[in-house]
């Protein structure tokens, strides 16, 4: 307890509370708790390097280009966007000064106005200053029509983008779409002078070296194994206190986990601690672990056009035949939690009053029966030559689903449901079997909300599927003209509170027609070691390094 | 010698192309595609999706993205990575450096410590040495290369702590003691299993050389054991060695990949798997052709050596 800072004359009467509280469990076991928190303080000049190991190759360092969950991190250490959401699932300022509202006059009464205003201190690492037109250059690059971008949802509404000074920037939505708000904590800002006299948006230097204006700047990138990037000293905000943070690409789960035992990393990312190593994690000395929330859902998908599953009896049944509990307990080593909609536990938006599933399979068999779902010659139940038999799918060599598989077969086996099961690739099942709904049902993880935002119109409405000729990926087939008009209502209401009604009636009535059976949602097992301060999860984002700005090596 | 090279040049090339052709079908129709890694994304909808597939010319007849890709290639074009938009041929550089340090040490150590295992065990047949190079070798060669690497990095760094658990190098350090402080286990790893098959080859080898005439003949001219064995024996034991090492070399590019995941060691097997995995086809179509030239060549200069020790084979 000597760290300089600590002094005794140093200390507050709420530190010196803080000390009583925890003080009794602290004498009696230092090590649990590690070392009180009160006594870091964040380096005066960026030090030391962190290293997070993650299980596939971040690659995409444009962070407007086509990219998956991994390439994040470096995204938002590097970058900035307009705003960023908070752990809580609130959208706090990042590059603007306040975040647009009906209220404070950011956005008009009809929705369809934009205003936003920009910081006027911030700086691109190049040293150049970041104006508006930068962030219409952004803007303008997403829906370039040559550009390999990511998500266009959204975007694709932006119209009349006006420059009315460095710091502020205007636009009108041609249909008011109160998610854009939460789509652009995810849409980060480039430079627009990257970009001059660049022919080819899709192969610029930029893309290989990128310029942002985050905490960290890019050093380089060793192909195949890892991303350097260094401290940004003029960074706006607070922080970095790190001169060095690296992202690693360790290919194989358990070596990863190996390489965070052995003290080579210095942090785990996706996909964190795999869950049967949950219990030994916890008891390793050097480490904290935690498990945080996902906004992913484990389900078992319908295909609502499937003769079998357009009565509401069969998909009731299917789920009250499966025992939850025990695959939970047994095959997931009791990590994740069990879920009941589409919608994480962690989000405002959260119905906390939906009904809970219960694993009552002679109920199942009861409600079978009496819907005329009768037993054939060879124990499948049958109803107007509609034999209850389907196919199930989930990715080729994920083990934890593929005993998921078993158990439920088993289960539904019991009842006179025959469950084929036929996995494919994980490069071939999400290709045109998934989203043009050519599946019977699948195991299949799904995070639902984009920035946190609650809208699932791509999701759940009828026109978003592609196998009806829709554009969106609903792909079991949902169609209830309520849910419609709910969501039609939810994208062009801007009112918290008043969002908050129509999403949990929402899942209210997708919970009642079960177009999907929620089993679990996700908690993955963070782990990094106990001297590294300032870490934060924050479930409303996709990664575990959203704030590599305010870590720090603690003494 | 002349005419040998213009005909191997002739069958190169109509190799490559059928090589290309069986590659490129295969790609194409393995369902799925490049935009099904994104099929899961909230944020991405099906326009999108079939945007891209359009930017990326896969919307395009299947023969008609053949010729593209193919004449490109003969213009020297190999194209960009669907992942991060580098050049192909500068991805395949970035990590063959990695793939040729890991593959160069434990063939340099498989050959030298095979050959020796492989010849002391034919010329002390069935000698105590003989039985353990034998079972030695079996049991090498079942041992799963993967679980013993994560066994060794077990017992080596969470054990003993002596050898970092994998890596090429310590990232800020990286000096030349750094890499072969690294490169010790999973080099040995790997040369485990090549150590097995070079010394039992070497020692087939071995024993028929010594059961030739001319060995008889030297013996009988009074030469020394020693002399008959160096001067006799070995050369002509290690003939068909220099083909097996001209088969073998392919296996530089795809013979690590197991040992690369383990050692996480950013290499060319690893670079394989992961293109194929993100349906990254401009980088898998190029590793394809890169690995037909290279086992092309390994072939040719095996031919070539085997002609220059032999000189009883004339290459015509």
């Amino acid at each position: 307890m000597t760290e300089p800072m600590n002094t005794k004359a140093g200390w507050s009467r709420r530190d010196a509370m803080r000390l009583t509280a925890i003080g009794g469990l602290g004498l009696a076991a230092p090590n649990l708790l590690g070392r009180p928190a009160f006594g870091q303080t964040p380096p005066q000049k960026p030090t030391g390097r962190v290293v997070v190991g993650m299980s596939q190759e971040p690659t995409v360092l444009n962070p407007l280009m086509v990219k998956i969950e991994v390439d994040d991190g470096v995204h938002f250490s590097l970058f900035d966007a307009l705003f960023r959401v908070d752990p809580k699932g609130v959208v706090q300022p990042n590059l603007a000064i306040e975040v647009p509202s009906q209220q404070n006059g950011g956005i008009s009464q009809d929705g369809l106005q934009w205003r936003v205003k920009l910081r006027d201190n911030v700086r691109w690492h190049d040293g150049k200053p970041f104006t508006a037109d930068d962030v219409k250059f952004t803007l303008e690059l997403i829906v370039n029509p040559n550009f390999r971008s990511w998500r266009t949802l959204g975007h694709a509404l932006v119209r009349d983008i006006k420059v009315v000074s460095p710091t502020e920037i205007q636009w009108r939505m041609e249909q008011p779409f109160s998610p854009y708000l939460s789509f652009l904590t995810e849409t980060f800002i480039v430079p627009k002078h990257a970009f001059d006299g660049e022919a080819d948006v899709n192969a610029a230097a930029f893309n290989r070296s990128p310029i942002g204006t985050g905490a960290f700047k890019f050093r380089n990138r060793v192909a195949g194994d890892h991303v350097e990037l260094v401290a940004n000293p003029n960074y706006f905000g607070e922080g970095p206190y790190l001169e060095q943070l690296i992202f690693k690409y360790i290919p194989d789960s358990t070596v990863l986990y190996t390489q965070l035992k052995s003290g080579d990393i210095d942090m785990i990312g996706q996909q964190y601690i795999p869950a049967n190593y949950y219990e030994e994690a916890k008891k390793l000395p050097n480490l904290t672990v935690d498990k945080v929330l996902r906004s992913n859902i484990e389900t078992i998908y319908f295909n609502l056009e499937r003769p079998q599953f357009k009565d509401l009896v069969v998909r009731q049944a299917i789920y009250g035949a499966i025992d939850r509990k025990s695959i939970i307990d047994a095959l997931y080593y009791g990590v994740p939690t069990a879920a009941e909609t589409f919608m994480p536990k962690q989000s405002a938006y959260y119905n906390p009053n939906l009904p809970i599933q219960v694993y009552d399979p002679k109920k199942s068999a009861q409600i079978l029966e009496q819907a005329g779902w009768k037993k054939g010659a060879d124990g499948i139940r049958a109803k107007d030559g509609v034999r209850l038999s389907f196919n199930n799918s989930t990715t080729a060599g994920d083990q934890l689903r593929e005993q998921l598989q078993q158990f439920v077969k088993q289960s539904l086996a019991e009842i006179g449901i025959e469950m084929k099961i036929s996995n494919l690739p994980a490069a071939v099942i999400f290709g045109d079997f998934w989203q043009k709904s050519q599946f019977d049902t699948m195991v299949v993880g799904i995070t639902y909300l984009i920035g946190g935002d609650p809208d699932v119109t791509n999701r759940f409405h009828s026109r978003a599927s592609m196998a009806k000729g829709g554009r969106g990926s609903n792909t079991c087939q949902y169609n209830n003209p309520e849910v419609d008009k709910l969501l039609e209502k939810g994208t062009s209401t801007f009112d918290t509170d008043a969002r908050r009604d129509i999403y949990r009636k929402v899942q209210e009535i997708v919970r009642q027609d079960l177009p999907f059976l929620p089993i679990y949602q996700s908690e993955s097992v963070y782990g990094w070691k106990k001297k590294i301060q300032g870490f934060k999860a924050n479930p409303n984002t996709r990664t575990e390094s959203w704030d590599a700005a305010h870590w720090y090596w603690g003494a | 010698m002349r005419g040998f090279l213009l005909n191997r040049l002739f069958q190169s090339a109509v190799l490559l192309v059928i090589v290309s052709l069986i590659g490129f079908g295969t790609l194409s129709l393995m369902p799925g595609g490049p935009t099904a890694q994104y099929g899961l994304d909230p944020g991405m909808t099906q326009a999108d999706l079939a945007r891209l597939k359009q930017q990326l010319g896969l919307d395009r007849p299947l023969w008609i993205q053949y010729f593209d890709w193919a004449w490109r290639l003969l213009q020297g074009d190999w194209g960009r990575s669907f992942r991060d938009g580098t050049p192909v041929l500068s991805v395949i550089g970035r990590h063959i450096f990695a793939t040729f340090l890991l593959m160069g040490t434990s063939t340099v150590i498989a050959i030298a410590l095979g050959t020796w295992i492989g010849i002391r065990g034919a010329t002390h047949r069935y000698s105590f040495f003989d039985y353990l190079g034998t079972i030695g070798a079996m049991i090498a060669l079942s041992i799963p290369t993967f679980w013993f690497g994560l066994i060794s990095i077990y017992f080596f760094t969470l054990k003993l702590g002596w050898l970092p658990a994998g890596n090429m190098y310590t990232i800020g350090d990286a000096s030349v003691l750094d890499y072969a402080h690294h490169l010790i286990m999973p080099s040995l790893v790997l040369s485990l299993v090549h150590v097995a098959i070079w010394s039992r080859y070497m020692r087939t080898a071995t024993l028929d050389a010594l059961s030739q005439e001319f060995v008889k003949t030297a013996r009988a001219k009074g030469a020394s054991e020693r002399r008959v064995l160096m001067k006799h024996v070995v050369g002509n034991a290690l003939l068909p060695m220099i083909a097996l090492a001209g088969v073998q070399l392919p296996s530089i590019l795809t013979g690590a990949l197991v040992t690369e995941t383990v050692f996480t060691w950013p290499g060319i097997g690893r670079l394989f798997l992961d293109s194929l995995s993100y349906s990254d086809y401009p980088v898998v179509m190029g590793l394809l052709i890169f690995s037909a030239i290279i086992v092309i060549m390994g072939n040719l200069i095996a031919d070539i050596m085997i002609a220059f020790v032999d000189p009883r084979i004339r290459l015509a």
